[in-house]
């Protein structure tokens, strides 16, 4: 059997391309299906055909049928331990624009799902997925925010720990400070008050986040009751000052100024009990993690070496399998015949006889299976099958 | 018999405090901590069976309850992996305690006690806990003015070497002082209680905890914020470290 993928992928692809060529789930089921054993996985950043067979030249001509145009110059194959590879380390989120992203896994499990690949693809499938699951569990690739918005809602976390019924502020109805938003809901928080210069802008997102809408005139009296502010207007200067701030906090106050010109006045890092990050501090921030995250793909990368030896000797013991299989089937055939010919016996005698009897093929065949599978390993597991099936007159069964 | 405990002990107290300092470890430091643990409560459990009376009456025997005592209090409120960094602090510091425990004799068979009575056993136990548990509250100021420190600086390593957050820190040291100014309560009321029979003084040790208590009270009745309230728990701290080593041996 003969496993390959053939796709392109944020690292050849540009995004004008990728786009043309990405699949919503039950088209690219529907693509794996048509074309016999396969999985299409297909996200914005990737879209890649696993197949097993030899039928990769029509797969990658339906991918120039939905892309418009010739993918040769920039469409990747390969096959056998090669492409068990890639997809260990595209479910490992290794080879994801971020590393450690962990959406990519969802979207490999996804893509198995929606189809009934054959014993090949379930094989590799599964292995890759429990091997996404490992890399995330054994490694801290993931653990560490990757963008502003994550890297704001964590900043929030390590002030409050949880941030259940903590209450936030969103100033400002930005695509980024939405973003943000969400990243601080997602943990916990709930966004009490949006204020934006466009009273409708703000009743909007406020709706959305379940919070009250605010006029701009009105950020300084809620700042006494919310933990944290969230600041994101195109505002062309300041649009709240230290002056603001309630003198007397028996709380943490954080701020997160992400708007270009500053939204906070920067002397509201020196009160006490008030932590101000603007978007540098925040960019260091996540640079320093995706430093993290890459020293951490080091250790991943250890993971899929282990998993593309296990594949390997799986896909190697399959030359043996057959015939160690036909082996136990004739050791078996050859026992239950010499016990039949015993005729009637007492049911005590019978149970200790077929018990004796087992035990001995078992011990004698144990060797061989053993020998068989280390060889498998050692690419000369075919010349030992070809062997057993001749010593033993194993030949016809292969036939049948 | 004692020795059969008492090394098993340092070496997972030591194994521990190594395996802290990196975070794929974690797991094996707070197995260190709970084996070096028990086998520490096995040892002092001998030393009390042999000893007639309190055994760890000397300074070396009352560090060795006092290492077992703050180990404890670190299982119950610290012992968790995100908090790393407090083991780091925490277990290096009762690895050499021990050691010096050790170097002092108090590890050991316990000779014939001069505190036979209850009323003194309660008090020197109760003290001796109710230190340990302060010991642990000054660990977890300094990681909150660390951790304060770093958010003021804005550190950019800030989420790759995480420490349990402002909130977190807070809470958990109002509640290990919660507990442990009742135990320094009772302790120094015993304490008085002889005292006033034996008809005695006040010496400079009985004052200084005096003033521990003092402000340990403070910190749970003003309950301050922030800085504020690390700084407060570390000037109680300095007094128990006070009590315990500067004027270890004026008491009696």
């Amino acid at each position: 059997m003969k496993l390959s993928v053939v796709g392109i992928s944020h690292h050849v692809a540009p995004v004008e391309l990728r786009e043309r060529v990405a699949l919503p789930e039950a088209d690219a089921a529907e693509l794996a299906r048509a074309l016999g054993d396969a999985v299409c996985l297909s996200t914005c950043n990737r879209t890649e055909i696993y197949l097993s067979g030899d039928h990769e030249e029509r797969a990658l001509g339906s991918l120039e049928r939905i892309a418009g145009e010739p993918l040769g110059g920039v469409a990747y194959r390969m096959h056998d331990e090669a492409a068990a590879v890639h997809l260990f380390r595209v479910a490992a989120g290794l080879d994801s624009l971020v590393p450690g992203e962990s959406e990519i896994l969802g979207q490999v499990r996804s893509a198995y799902e929606a189809v009934t690949p054959g014993p090949l693809l379930d094989h590799v499938f599964r292995q890759a997925l429990s091997l996404g699951k490992r890399v995330r569990s054994e490694t801290a690739i993931g653990e560490s925010p990757a963008s502003v918005p994550s890297a704001a809602a964590a900043l929030a976390s390590q002030v409050f720990g949880e941030l259940d019924g903590r209450r936030v502020l969103l100033v400002g109805a930005g695509r980024i400070g939405e973003l943000a938003a969400g990243s601080l809901a997602a943990r916990g928080a709930t966004i009490s008050y949006v204020a934006n210069r466009s009273p409708d802008a703000a009743r909007e997102l406020a709706h959305r986040f379940g919070g009250e809408p605010l006029a701009q005139d009105e950020l300084a009296s809620k700042l006494g009751e919310v933990d944290v502010v969230l600041a994101s207007t195109s505002a062309p200067g300041l649009v709240l000052h230290a002056a603001d701030v309630p003198a007397r906090r028996r709380r943490p106050l954080f701020f997160i100024d992400i708007a270009v010109p500053r939204d906070v006045d920067p002397a509201v890092h020196e009160l006490d009990g008030c932590y101000l990050y603007d978007i540098d501090d925040l960019e260091a921030v996540v640079s320093e993690t995706l430093a993290g995250r890459r020293a951490e793909a080091a250790r991943a990368e250890r993971l899929v070496v282990e998993e593309a030896t296990r594949f390997r000797a799986w896909q190697a013991s399959l030359d043996v399998v057959p015939a160690i299989a036909s082996l136990r089937a004739r050791a078996e055939e050859i026992r239950a015949a010499e016990l039949a010919k015993l005729g009637e016996l007492p049911e005590d005698e019978r149970r200790t006889l077929e018990s004796v009897t087992a035990q001995i093929l078992n011990k004698l065949l144990h060797l061989p299976t053993v020998r068989m599978k280390q060889a498998a390993m050692a690419a000369e597991g075919v010349a030992y099958a070809d062997a057993v099936r001749h010593l033993f007159g194993l030949e016809d069964e292969k036939k049948r | 018999m004692v020795e059969v405990f008492f090394w098993p002990a340092l070496v997972a107290y030591g194994e521990a405090a190594v395996a802290y300092a990196s975070p794929r470890f974690t797991r094996l430091a707070t197995w260190g901590v709970r084996i070096g643990w028990l086998a520490q409560t096995a040892l002092l459990a001998v030393q009390a069976a042999r000893a007639e009376g309190f055994p760890w009456t000397t300074w070396a025997g009352s560090l060795n309850l006092f290492v077992w005592l703050v180990v404890g209090a670190y299982l119950v409120w610290g012992c968790r992996p995100r908090y790393r960094l407090l083991g780091l602090a925490v277990m290096p510091v009762a690895v050499l305690m021990l050691v010096a425990a050790w170097l002092g004799g108090g590890t050991g068979a316990a000779e014939r006690s001069d505190l036979g009575s209850v009323f003194l056993v309660l008090h020197v136990g109760l003290v001796l806990a109710a230190f340990a548990g302060f010991t642990l509250a000054a660990a977890l100021a300094a990681l909150y003015l660390v951790e304060e420190r770093r958010l003021q600086r804005r550190a950019a390593d800030i989420l790759r070497l995480r420490l349990p957050s402002l909130v977190v820190l807070e809470r958990v040291i109002g509640k290990t002082i919660l507990v442990s100014l009742p135990l320094l309560t009772l302790g120094l009321v015993i304490g008085g209680v002889r005292l006033w029979q034996d008809g005695g003084g006040i010496d400079t040790l009985m004052a200084a905890t005096i003033l521990a208590w003092l402000v340990y009270g403070a910190f749970l009745v003003l309950r301050p914020a922030g800085r504020t309230a690390a700084h407060l728990v570390l000037l109680g701290f300095a007094l128990v470290v006070l009590v315990r080593i500067v004027l270890a041996g004026t008491h009696s």
